[in-house]
């Protein structure tokens, strides 16, 4: 079996970036009127940038509805982008033809935030796991149980569940099938679109380290999208914070978590709840909710939110700036 | 001939499962469907007798600076499978002005406990079948596990209302939100005008926060975004002024950011109409800011209970410790999480000893006995393990 897995992963890469997103832009078109005219554009995901290295974590965090997911299926090529390009071990996904895209599938999954709505309750477990390693050939025909069972003793799961259906297990390990269904591909990299948000607080800790288990074991790279900042600190290397389709701060985790220079990132982990009930903290409470992406506000995108708000801010879109080696911040206030 | 019939053999018995516990035969679950029957159309009956003297379901409180006791409740489920006893003998009290929560993972019998309250467990198959929940009215005393549904209706809205965990699912999606709030206070104030009401309801949005509170008295709820549903639900629930009110998750579904104006917003206003709350997570940072006294289920029972700080900061049973360890936290660094092994017994057969005993990891011969007593640590402090037990015999 370990044959199987050596050979996927033998291949030496000179890049050290396994990803790297240059000016990513994905617009969903809104359509209206009796000729379904596109009156305009929800700017999903607008104009981001980021690398990530080989066998790291990046972390993303940010509230519902600004793009995180988007992003995760754009870099899959799940979503088709509007602009800009994706590079995932040097080459742009989005220049690849059906067959050679079939043949990079392999290398680059995602596991799904809902564990009950993202499997098949038709299939069983061990067809729900082989189906698509069936399909891009990974393992020979007699050795196709055994390696199976093996996915799946690494995933946690033992082997007689393997003819069980979906709705005989209990959310963690249903996330776990989904793992298993990911890892049997012998990915590099994996988007985790909010793995454990629907999960318990006991089991979420379970496969938190069940990922970071595996990373290890597997030399994985995560995508890890949350917007719970208390396990995107726990699993990740790099964290970017997002706002309304933009990265307004790309950094380190230590430099996010100890010293975050966005207002908007400063707000949302003071929002974080903390398990002490001495602790007092003062609050940065953020007025209103986030603004309608279709229409979103000029300037910094985050003024109309924004306690430190200046005037500079409701007119000039901020740049980006490295404010120390690998710590980025999009506002004003470092200019 | 005589190897093709022993793996004909061992083919059929790799077919038939080994006897699990959990399933039954069709003719045991039918024979578990009529005795429950037979018992729930006895409770039944015994609920629905008509003008039920009041001296059944009124009673006096063990403390009057409380605003709710729950006493040895328990409330259980009789399905087709076996008997779920969701809340096997819970007590604790809510004091008047303070917010009690209560944690659990899903299923330890948070929600129902909740309902039970209310009187909204589903029936006939949900049943309070031991116990008592009392609740101070201020002049009068009820006992809400024996008043009748008449009485009950006066109540629930009223002076007991709740805030659910799905602001999308528990708002009416055919009628404008602030209608549903109009309907509130019409029900237990049938003596106000229509346009006392409106203006009642129009004060009532404005106070959780929203500016716009004529627009937003016309928006159906899918017009809302979430924050907004929560805030309209929120103002649903307090429109009577209730004493009591419970909060089953209600931030669950929201982002942190709502989340922290939803909580600040929720504390706010149960000083400002001087009612306490019982608050419902799985979330131990919640509690941490919010609650007073915290109570902590396993599978249908406390396992420990005490003060916020007592609790947070000196956790004594091995499962308050497990959950608190295995949840990350902000700015604080482990290499590994912590994580507690296994899964929630199976809620029919439950075991006779400690429900925790087979998770837990500082199990002592001891813990195969009787499930454990509840010690009292301090005054408040409470906790059901044998750990503490044998402290209490040293001393």
């Amino acid at each position: 079996m370990d044959e199987i897995i050596k050979s996927a992963h033998s291949l030496e890469h000179k890049n050290d970036n396994i990803l790297e997103v240059k000016n990513l832009k994905q617009y969903f078109p809104i359509k209206a009127g009796l000729l379904q005219r596109v009156v305009g554009n929800v700017r999903a995901v607008d104009g981001i940038s980021f690398n990530i290295k080989r066998g790291t974590t990046m972390g993303l965090v940010g509230e519902s509805g600004c793009g995180k997911t988007t992003v995760g299926k754009t870099i899959l090529r799940l979503n088709d982008k509007t602009d800009g390009e994706v590079y995932f071990n040097g080459t742009d996904i989005y220049s690849l033809n059906r067959k050679e895209l079939n043949a990079m599938r392999p290398k680059m999954q995602i596991i799904f935030q809902d564990p009950y709505s993202s499997l098949s309750p038709r299939l069983p477990v061990s067809e729900i796991i082989g189906e698509a390693v069936r399909e891009h050939d990974l393992a020979p025909k007699d050795k196709f149980d055994d390696y199976i069972d093996h996915i799946m003793e690494i995933c946690g799961l033992q082997p007689y569940h393997k003819d069980r259906y979906p709705h005989e297990f209990s959310g963690g390990q249903r996330q776990r099938i989904c793992i298993a269904r990911a890892l049997a591909l012998l990915p590099e990299f994996v988007v985790c679109d909010e793995p454990v948000s629907a999960l318990d607080v006991s089991i979420q800790a379970q496969i938190i380290n069940l990922l970071g288990d595996l990373q290890k074991d597997l030399d994985l790279t995560y995508l890890f999208i949350s917007h719970d900042l208390s396990v995107v600190e726990h699993i990740s290397d790099e964290v970017s914070v997002m706002y309304l389709g933009d990265l307004v701060e790309v950094g380190p985790k230590k430099a996010i978590f100890r010293n975050s220079l966005h207002p908007y990132t400063q707000a949302l982990l003071s929002a974080a709840p903390v398990p002490d009930p001495a602790a007092k903290r003062k609050r940065i409470i953020l007025e209103g909710s986030i603004p309608s992406p279709a229409n979103p506000p000029s300037g910094c995108k985050f003024h109309t939110r924004c306690r430190e708000c200046m005037d500079i801010c409701r007119k000039v879109v901020p740049e980006a700036k490295e404010v120390e080696p690998g710590h980025t911040v999009v506002c004003h206030l470092y200019d | 001939m005589d190897d093709k019939k022993t793996t004909l053999f061992d083919r059929v018995k790799k077919l038939t499962k080994p006897k699990d516990i959990n399933r039954i035969s069709a003719r045991e679950s039918a024979q578990i469907s009529r005795e429950n029957r037979r018992i729930t159309d006895a409770i039944e009956k015994e609920r629905n007798r008509r003008n039920v003297p009041e001296s059944e379901y009124l009673t006096s409180m063990k403390n009057p600076n409380n605003v709710a006791e729950f006493d040895n409740l328990h409330t259980y489920f009789f399905t087709d499978v076996g008997t779920v006893k969701a809340v096997d003998g819970v007590t604790f009290e809510v004091p008047k002005g303070k917010t009690v929560g209560v944690v659990g993972e899903s299923g330890c019998g948070k929600s129902v406990t909740a309902l039970s309250l209310m009187q909204l467990v589903q029936r006939p198959q949900g049943q309070i079948v031991e116990g008592s929940i009392r609740f101070n009215r201020g002049d009068k005393v009820y006992d809400i596990a024996k008043t009748p549904t008449k009485v009950m209706e006066t109540i629930r809205g009223a002076m007991i209302s709740m805030i659910f965990q799905e602001p999308m699912t528990s708002l009416n999606p055919v009628f404008r939100s602030g209608e549903q709030i109009d309907e509130v206070v019409k029900l237990h104030h049938p003596e106000m005008l229509d346009e006392e009401v409106k203006e009642l309801t129009l004060q009532m949005i404005d106070t959780v926060g929203i500016a716009n509170n004529t627009g937003v008295y016309k928006m159906y709820p899918h017009e809302l975004s979430g924050g907004m549903r929560q805030r309209i639900m929120i103002a649903m629930a307090l429109a009577c002024q209730p004493k009591i009110i419970i909060a089953d998750e209600p931030t669950t579904a929201l982002d942190v950011t709502i989340q922290a104006q939803i909580l600040d917003l929720l504390r706010n206003l149960k000083d400002q109409i001087n009612s306490s709350i019982m608050l419902i997570t799985h979330d131990l940072g919640v509690i941490a800011e919010m609650a007073d006294y915290v109570v902590v289920m396993y599978a249908g029972r406390i396992v420990e209970k005490g003060t916020a700080l007592e609790v947070f900061h000196n956790p004594l049973h091995p499962y308050t410790v497990g959950l608190m360890a295995s949840k990350p936290v902000v700015n604080r660094e482990v290499e590994r999480l912590y994580t507690i092994p296994g899964n929630v017994p199976n809620p029919i057969n439950m075991p006779n000893y400690c429900y925790f005993r087979d998770r837990c990891n500082r199990r002592m011969p001891v813990c195969d006995g009787q499930y454990p007593k509840e010690v009292y640590v301090t005054p408040t402090h409470m906790v059901t393990c044998y750990h503490y037990i044998d402290e209490q015999v040293e001393d």
